[in-house]
């Protein structure tokens, strides 16, 4: 009995509950939805009380100061000069940029949320113009924009309290606003969670950026911004951290099997969205735009200009994981294009290596080229003025880092069984005229180089006579080769001799 | 204090006494434009005015403070002047060594530059008077629409640290004037007329007829762009403030016949 009673009496009190339930829906319906306790809004954290004032730690791309982790809430004081100074965009070619912190990107900020950011924005005497900074991260107006117009030689203090957590870009909004940003003044502020993000085994920094300028990619010396372009949205740069090759060869981030990576993408922009992606990896996990949205196994993940994502992955095999946006001649004929050198011992399940290569041409090996006007023609007919040999090598060696070092690499030692050495090359030295056909017909087959075999395909080069010269000079000038000198018209006569055939 | 106010001012007076009417100046012809944020109802009309052929140099400057040693800068009055004020200078008014006397006086915060300008019986340029000069290339009064002017303009605003630069190193324009683009920047009587905020998306939603949205933030046109960093500099810079790479000349009316 008393077990029936307990359950009429459990029975009642269900039916008086449903009774409230029912009555408290019809009761809501009519207003708004309340939100409830568990709902972790932005706003909530305004109320996180901060505990002792700090330096903020910055740092320049491609590192990232050390993680929060579990640290409480601070006054964190962030001190940011902005320089104007003369860069390199890539091999010969100069540009002024305009810096965060002396950098492009600018100074990577790192807080927490509920941390109160005391930020000092110093514009240095020797600049030119006032500037003032835009920081996403921040709720108020221009996002900091408003309080932070400051004259070169000049500082001026703001505060803000990180609400958000998420990964934000910051940038100049002085007019005109997108001289500023193509000019390099962009960077990003991370806002980690309470009680900080998951620990990684390394963390980078890498933001692309568009530039333009009044010559073309890789038209040598100091080149000035070119606003038309840039309204034009057509970019003669597309770079990772601010240059061509800033992560490439020696500047290559290193890592090793076993360890998970964290990259801390952002796109200054300021016109392009960058279709991120990692040759030879999937991201395991990424934060969308930077937010609280984490998906999983992605190939490629859209960055938006004045956008931002997290992406983390687990290296499971040694090699090159290479970074590019897959816009992909940004990342070939425009410098999109970084590089991650991964260490360690091979998996051979995971990623066999070549197993066996031969050559397939269903088409013929012929090469397509575009027809020739006739302007273009009698352009060609041009006497150029002659060059001495040391000019010949300084012009070869940026027409090298343009076209050749990808798979020759920087240090001509080439990449074990795909692409043959440059570097003291009996292949090479034995016969220059085969080297000047390679360069304008491409090779195919195999080849034996140094004692070493090699079956690959390079492709015909698309350069004018003297870039051909130019680069094969530098190439037998260096790295122990045998000195020759190539002349314009010895590239000519094969051009022709070839042709007859 | 008080007492050397007064003493300056009459000193000033004095000096003028002495001046030739418009020694190295160049007599500008006035005439009617339209400034960068106007509106075509909004021209601008000048009268004839004489203005310094060259910016004021430091050696210029340094004559100035041997007579007006309270402008030195451990004596100048903090409101009239920031720390940064004459950097180039010692304390006692000397140009130190490295410096070079014949580049323009910068480090000059606009009282000071306003009181230069007094004491040699002229006055700072007005903003219209000073964009009404600049508009000229070597051969014509009004260039703006011509891409390379505006290319050379950017050009420099894009190059850092040319404040060292002797005077005249520039081009000699359709006036006579030299140096009005490509040395430094120099100030206006009313600097601060065109209020820019810096948060320049703001100002064009503003509805203040400074700025028409098509100049402002669709500004296409270099024209556009050049004279739109020049009033963003302008509006970031208070009357006190002395930076590196902002200089002045001076302007005089020329008293109808």
């Amino acid at each position: 009995m008393i077990h029936q009673t307990k359950s009429r009496e459990i029975l009642i009190s269900k039916s008086f509950l449903l009774f409230f339930a029912a009555v408290a829906i019809l009761t809501f319906a009519c207003n708004p939805q309340p939100e409830t306790a568990e709902q972790k809004i932005p706003h909530d954290n305004a109320t996180i009380k901060v505990e002792g004032k700090m330096m903020a730690d910055m740092s320049a791309p491609p590192y990232v100061p050390a993680p929060v982790g579990n640290r409480a809430a601070k006054n964190l004081v962030v001190e940011m000069e902005i320089l104007e100074h003369e860069g390199t965009m890539t091999d010969g070619v100069q540009y002024t940029y305009w810096t965060f912190g002396g950098t492009v990107p600018g100074s990577f900020i790192r807080t927490r949320v509920g941390d109160e950011v005391e930020f000092h924005l110093r514009n240095h005497p020797d600049n030119k113009l006032p500037h003032n900074i835009d920081l996403h991260a921040v709720n108020g107006p221009g996002g900091g924009a408003a309080s932070s117009f400051v004259a070169p030689g000049h500082e001026i203090v703001f505060s803000f309290k990180v609400l958000s957590p998420g990964l934000f870009v910051y940038h100049c909004a002085t007019a005109p606003v997108g001289m500023h940003i193509a000019n390099g003044m962009y960077g990003l502020i991370l806002v980690e969670p309470e009680g900080g993000l998951p620990k990684v085994d390394k963390e980078f920094y890498v933001m692309q950026g568009d530039f333009y300028t009044k010559g073309d990619y890789g038209e040598p010396g100091l080149q000035p911004f070119e606003m038309k372009k840039a309204i034009e949205e057509d970019a003669d740069y597309v770079v990772f951290n601010g240059s061509v090759g800033a992560m490439t060869g020696d500047n290559a981030l290193n890592v090793n099997v076993g360890e998970t990576v964290r990259l801390f993408v952002g796109n200054g922009g300021p016109n392009l969205v960058s279709s991120f992606h990692a040759i030879g990896e999937i991201f395991d996990r990424v934060h969308v735009e930077g937010g609280d949205l984490i998906n999983e196994n992605v190939q490629t993940t859209l960055i938006p200009a004045g956008g931002a994502a997290i992406v983390e992955f687990y290296v499971d095999v040694p090699g090159d994981i290479i970074l590019v946006d897959h816009a992909i001649f940004r990342a070939f004929n425009k410098g999109a294009l970084a590089m991650i050198n991964v260490h360690g011992d091979a998996n051979k399940t995971i990623y066999s290596g070549k197993i066996e290569e031969g050559i397939y041409l269903p088409e013929g090996g012929t090469i397509q080229e575009m027809p020739i006007t006739d302007e273009a023609a009698a352009a060609a007919k041009e006497p150029l003025a002659a060059l001495s040999k040391a000019q010949k090598i300084e012009m070869g060696k940026n027409v090298y880092m343009q076209t050749c070092f990808a798979c020759h690499q920087a240090n001509g030692l080439g990449i074990a069984n795909a692409f043959p050495p440059l570097a003291k090359s009996d292949y090479l030295n034995a016969d220059v005229n085969r080297a000047i056909d390679a360069v304008l017909y491409g090779l195919a087959g195999e080849i034996t180089v140094n004692g070493k075999q090699y079956n690959s395909v390079m492709t015909a080069q698309t350069v004018s006579d003297r870039e051909a010269a130019n680069v094969l000079t530098y190439v037998y000038n260096n790295w122990g080769n045998n000195g020759t000198e190539v002349t314009d018209e010895m590239v000519n006569s094969r051009r022709r001799t070839s042709a007859k055939k | 204090m008080f007492y050397k106010l007064i003493l300056s001012i009459t000193l000033c007076f004095a000096s003028l006494m002495v001046m030739g009417q418009f020694e190295n100046m160049a007599v500008i012809k006035g005439g009617s434009y339209t400034p960068f944020y106007g509106t075509d109802s909004s021209r601008v009309v000048l009268n004839d005015f004489a203005l310094d052929t060259y910016p004021i140099t430091n050696a210029e400057y340094e004559d100035f403070l041997g007579k007006y040693p309270e402008w030195n800068k451990h004596r100048v009055i903090a409101l009239y002047a920031d720390g940064n004020y004459l950097i180039q200078f010692d304390e006692n008014g000397n140009l130190l060594p490295g410096e070079n006397p014949k580049a323009a006086a910068t480090s000059v915060s606009w009282f000071a530059a306003r009181k230069y300008c007094e004491c040699n019986g002229k006055r700072l340029p007005t903003l219209d008077e000073w964009e009404y000069v600049a508009m000229a290339d070597e051969t014509t009064a009004d260039a703006r629409t011509k891409t390379t002017f505006n290319e050379f303009i950017l050009s420099w605003y894009e190059k850092p640290k040319t404040s060292s630069q002797s005077i005249g190193t520039t081009f000699k324009n359709y006036w006579g004037v030299y140096d009005m683009h490509g040395l430094v920047w120099e100030w206006t009587l009313d600097f601060n007329s065109v209020l820019i905020s810096g948060e320049s998306r703001k100002d064009t939603k503003k509805d203040n007829n400074l700025f028409c949205g098509s100049a402002a933030i669709g500004a296409s046109d270099l024209m556009n762009y050049a004279a739109f960093m020049r009033y963003a500099f302008r509006g970031s810079i208070k009357a006190k403030y002395a930076v590196r790479n902002l200089g002045f000349r001076c302007a005089k009316d020329i008293p109808a016949n």
